[in-house]
């Protein structure tokens, strides 16, 4: 048995690598026109736009996984999302302020704002303060950055990452203080929470797609596009699996 | 290219440990590769811990330059400051295994995320009541529906009912629904970090700036 998941967990990432690659050239790549429309985040491109305008702070909370935890899967979304929002707002009064509950992500959120000034040709804007780890415990996460929602003039939070249902908290304040909020996690419990507290949610695997659609490269495009095949491919599995166990061909 | 050695560095050490996941630790040939994802996830651990102090010295100075600040200083991150430097001090001078220690600590925390708790459930009820407003269509009735129905089997109050025969047999059913959907969420959800950690592999991410 340890055999066969060996051999298939080598089959699948084998495959999925294939296809990014696949997914990556020129020929069989696709526009921006072949995602299909996720009205949320939509409405977050636009509240990008309207904060750089406004001059107000945008606001990402990159979580609280541990970069060595299972779930940093949704921290490197964050990051990645941190890094192409950091590039949308150069030009904003007030850069944009990243939050996290781990001291690793906290280092990686600096080094990825100091990535995207560097390579914007603005290292000057980069600012250390920027990239806050703001309490250690999930609770003492959500009670350090509950303030700079309230002080720092944020007109639009993304909350993406591996966060608990006390982020429900963030996402109400955020409403208080009328900014636009995109919540999404990894957590099932979370996902319930934002969608009754947040004024958008991404459920499920829509997490994966944030940067894709904030047009952060071709690779998270090719990403997205290897998702769906492997969905299909699961999908497949999984009839055939009951389709054997219904015919006694295995057992279940 | 951005930061080649590292990323570099951070592809091999990356299929270095993914390899060890894949190998059976009944090959022994390839054994020297799971010696070598132990010590590389040794390391890590390691590099984890420095970065956590790291950070919270950071969050340190942040609060103190908000405390000495000429305009508009932060009285609530005095509170953070000395609550900081008592519990490192204390935690250095009596190991945070102490009883006496940990007892102070959690008197605390406890208490205060206890109160943080409490909130949330004001929030979600109220959210749970603005819901309506600032959602519309089936999917708000259908979560507002299962929330209420799954609150209610759980609070036990339906419990005399599952008894009547071909009840009991619909609730079962109905129970395994929410099952169901999590592993259908969890699925893509799997194969979302699948496509992350595969960027990272194929140097198409990188985290870092190198």
């Amino acid at each position: 048995m340890i055999w066969l998941e060996s051999i298939l967990g080598t089959v699948l990432v084998l495959l999925a690598a294939g296809l990014m690659l696949v997914f990556l050239l020129p020929r069989f790549r696709q526009g921006r026109g072949g995602l299909r429309a996720i009205p949320a985040l939509q409405r977050l491109q636009r509240a990008i736009g309207l904060a750089v305008e406004d001059g107000t702070r945008l606001h990402v909370s990159i979580g609280k996984a541990s970069i060595f935890s299972p779930t940093n899967a949704s921290a490197l979304v964050g990051l990645s999302t941190l890094e192409r929002i950091a590039q949308l707002s150069l030009v904003s009064d007030r850069p944009p302020v990243a939050t996290s509950g781990d001291g690793t992500l906290s280092i990686l959120s600096q080094d990825t704002l100091r990535a995207a000034y560097r390579i914007a040709h603005v290292p000057e804007q980069y600012d250390a303060e920027r990239g806050r780890l703001t309490g250690a415990t999930p609770f003492s996460y959500v009670a350090g950055t509950l303030p700079i929602l309230r002080d720092e003039r944020v007109s639009t939070t993304i909350l993406a990452g591996n966060l608990g249902p006390e982020a429900g908290l963030l996402a109400d304040a955020s409403d208080q203080q009328n900014a636009f909020t995109l919540a999404t996690s990894d957590a099932l419990d979370a996902q319930a929470v934002f969608y009754a507290t947040a004024e958008e949610t991404l459920i499920g695997e829509e997490l994966f797609a944030l940067p894709a659609y904030l047009q952060a490269g071709a690779i998270y495009q090719a990403s997205l596009r290897v998702q769906d095949v492997l969905r299909w491919v699961v999908i497949v599995l999984l009839l055939l699996a009951a389709l054997a166990s219904f015919f006694g061909l295995i057992a279940l | 290219m951005r930061a080649p050695l590292w990323t570099a560095i951070a592809i091999s050490v990356g299929l270095i440990v993914l390899l060890g996941y894949f190998i059976p630790p009944e090959m022994t040939r390839f054994a020297f590769i799971l010696t070598l994802r132990s010590i590389l996830i040794g390391w890590a651990v390691i590099l984890a811990g420095v970065a956590a102090l790291v950070g919270v010295l950071n969050l340190f100075m942040v609060h103190l330059r908000r405390m000495t600040a000429r305009r508009d200083p932060d009285r609530y991150s005095i509170l953070l400051v000395i609550a900081f430097l008592a519990s490192f001090g204390l935690g250095l001078y009596l190991t945070p295994a102490d009883p006496q220690y940990q007892k102070v600590v959690t008197a605390i925390q406890a208490p205060v995320e206890a109160t943080l708790m409490a909130l949330l459930v004001i929030t979600l009820t109220f959210g749970s009541i603005r819901l309506f407003q600032r959602r519309k269509g089936l999917m708000a009735v259908v979560f507002a529906v299962s929330a209420f129905f799954f609150i209610l089997i759980a609070s036990g109050l339906l419990a005399p009912l599952q008894s009547l025969p071909g009840i009991g047999g619909l609730f079962e059913f109905i129970q395994r629904l929410p099952i169901a959907g999590t592993r259908g969420i969890l699925l893509g959800i799997a194969l979302g970090s699948l496509t992350a950690g595969l960027r990272i592999l194929l140097g198409a991410d990188r985290p870092f700036s190198g």
